[in-house]
């Protein structure tokens, strides 16, 4: 009786006991930043008389003047545009790939199979600014092996690292970075389809192609809703590959993406209080989108599941 | 495209009996996957041929010879690389490979005890506590690394490795991961035979739950691996003293002071060629046994 109930409350304590490690990392790393963000969103620094002397800088409450700055801020919206751009450039480009590349794959007599799909997922064991880095020295007029066989050709050699083509340049490093991981995200729910499914359709007559787009790319859909959702999320938030890029152009402006804005806020300037306003919004941005997507994904689910 | 011969240990066509395909239909090959495939494989490998191959170029061949043509220059791109700052860039690599793996080791340890809590126990505030650990995927690095970088400034911790690692070891991602392979791998019968037993959950979850959750362990530790080694956000924003830099930071720095003094390109460049070697390598040695399907979250049954 006494052991029983020890044992039904030791199993009730327990599961709170392993999330314990979680919880309190999740409050100190998570919570309480985004916490203390929003706090400074609201703050802004006084500077009264020359600003010199102990209590010449003083925090005092912002209300939404910061928000009201950023939302008013012309590089901020830029960024956003750019940002835009780009993303219109890599989402499709990189989901089409790796759909393509998958399909690819889970068709039938392909040779090299495990090569190739061991070769295009290796970028994504590169780190980002490595693979800037390479693709910035491929870019390069010096060195850039296009360039050469351009010249060679007789041809026009356009700057990849300005104005339009950067766009191009800076998109090539992220679908190069993120199509194997999508490719083996599809790949891996194509191959949980049940092969008679495709059996079937083969014996009524159906090509490759039509299996392709009649069957397989339907049954994989909620897969393309994930790789679609993540891909968007890590659209938003690219840093890493203009800033390392910057070096090698001067059309790479140190505020060319938002999050490359908050940094330079943050850290260029010194404005806390304008970088906290700027990155809530962006989070704020990317919660709405993120949800506002994943509810539409539920809601055609739902229809189609009723249909 | 030739089949290696060893390749086929089925007896001959018209030796086995039903098999009356037309001729040899295992010589047919799917033409279009197969050059597709390759041409995928050849846009994804040419930057790494191309770094392989700029390495052994002096900084005069770099920008004079053909762009995949050998140079002459590795060793002395390598002495160069050795002698740059008594050598910090092998104090870069050593530091990343103490935040990854520490860093994971870490990461795989909490994941693995939240997600299999998440996974066999049915208690109040459990789906809340998942969508809640779910909601810090969506939050941009950015975003966290601001406020985290003036919490740890307020307990003295920047510019350590402890600002680094610690932000690290909770990976939304990875608890989502745990659950799932833990709801997989660990039969509910088996807990409560344990139970039976009279084994405390502690032990349950040591000496039956774990074992059994292993291979997608290894999945989540590599995954997290590869995420801290190739953090860039992080470190770039805690870390001001170049010693404590991962290998990340310290090429982008390098880098940036290349753009003045070219010299330093061909140090960036067999800089970067050594910095791909140690994960290339695991990537090779480890997929024999690791299922690259468990990456995605799919758990066959």
């Amino acid at each position: 009786m006494t052991t029983a109930r020890r044992r039904a409350y030791g199993v009730k304590g327990a599961p709170y006991a392993f999330l314990l490690p979680a919880a309190i990392l999740f409050a100190l790393f998570f919570a309480l930043p985004i916490g203390y963000a929003v706090w400074l969103s609201f703050r802004k620094v006084k500077v009264s008389g020359l600003g010199l002397g102990s209590g010449a800088r003083r925090e005092v409450w912002a209300g939404l003047e910061n928000y009201t700055a950023a939302l008013t801020d012309g590089e901020l919206l830029d960024g956003a545009l750019r940002v835009l751009g780009y993303g219109c450039i890599v989402v499709p480009v990189m989901l089409g790939l790796a759909l393509l590349f998958a399909l690819m794959l889970d068709s039938e007599k392909v040779r090299l199979a495990p090569f190739t799909r061991l070769a295009i997922f290796l970028p994504y064991a590169i780190p980002g600014v490595v693979a800037a880095l390479l693709w910035g020295f491929l870019y390069l007029p010096d060195v850039s092996p296009f360039h050469f066989a351009l010249d060679r050709l007789g041809l026009p050699q356009p700057d990849l690292l300005d104005g339009g083509p950067l766009y191009l340049a800076l998109s090539n490093i992220a679908v190069w970075g993120g199509t194997g991981f999508n490719m083996i995200v599809i790949y891996t729910s194509l191959r949980s389809i049940p092969a008679e499914v495709h059996e079937a359709a083969r014996l009524d007559g159906a090509t490759p192609l039509q299996i392709a787009l009649r069957i397989k790319i339907p049954m994989v859909a909620p897969s393309l809703v994930l790789t679609f959702f993540f891909s968007i999320i890590a659209t938003l938030q690219v840093f890493s590959e203009p800033t390392t890029l910057k070096p090698l152009t001067n059309s790479v402006s140190t505020t060319w993406s938002p999050l490359m804005k908050v940094y330079q806020d943050a850290f260029g300037k010194g404005d806390i209080h304008a970088a906290a306003a700027q990155a809530t919004i962006i989070a704020l941005v990317t919660l709405l989108l993120s949800f506002g997507f994943l509810r539409a994904a539920n809601r055609r689910q739902k229809q189609e599941a009723a249909r | 495209m030739s089949t290696p011969a060893v390749r086929t240990p089925e007896p001959a066509a018209g030796t086995t009996p039903g098999t009356a395909q037309g001729p040899s239909p295992r010589r047919r090959i799917a033409l279009i996957p197969t050059v597709t495939l390759l041409l995928g494989a050849l846009y994804c490998l040419l930057p790494v041929a191309w770094v392989v191959i700029a390495s052994t170029k002096s900084g005069s061949e770099l920008f004079s010879t053909f762009t995949f043509l050998p140079g002459t220059g590795f060793a002395e791109n390598l002495s160069d690389l050795n002698a740059y700052r008594d050598g910090v860039y092998w104090q870069w690599m050593g530091n990343s490979a103490l935040y990854a793996v520490l860093g994971a080791l870490l990461s795989t340890t909490v994941s693995s005890l939240a997600g299999y809590a998440l996974a066999t126990y049915r208690f109040r505030g459990r789906e809340t506590m998942f969508n809640v650990l779910l909601a810090g995927v969506l939050m941009p690095p950015v975003i966290l690394a601001i406020p985290q970088y003036l919490l740890l400034a307020e307990a003295d911790l920047t510019d350590s490795y402890w600002a680094v690692l610690l932000p690290q070891i909770l990976s939304p991602y990875g608890v989502y991961l745990s659950r799932i392979y833990a709801a997989a791998a660990v039969p509910a019968d088996v807990v409560e035979a344990g139970r039976m037993d009279g084994a405390s959950e502690w032990r349950i979850f040591t000496r039956i739950a774990l074992p059994m959750m292993v291979p997608g362990l290894v999945t989540v530790f590599l995954f997290q691996f590869v995420a801290i080694w190739n953090n860039f956000l992080l470190p770039y924003i805690m870390l001001s003293d170049d010693e404590k830099f991962p290998i990340t930071l310290g090429l982008h720095t390098l880098l940036e002071q290349g753009a003045n003094t070219p010299a330093l390109y061909t140090l960036v460049i067999t800089g970067a060629f050594l910095a791909v070697i140690p994960l290339v390598a695991l990537f090779l040695v480890i997929q024999r046994f690791w299922s690259l399907d468990l990456l995605s979250g799919a758990v066959k049954s």
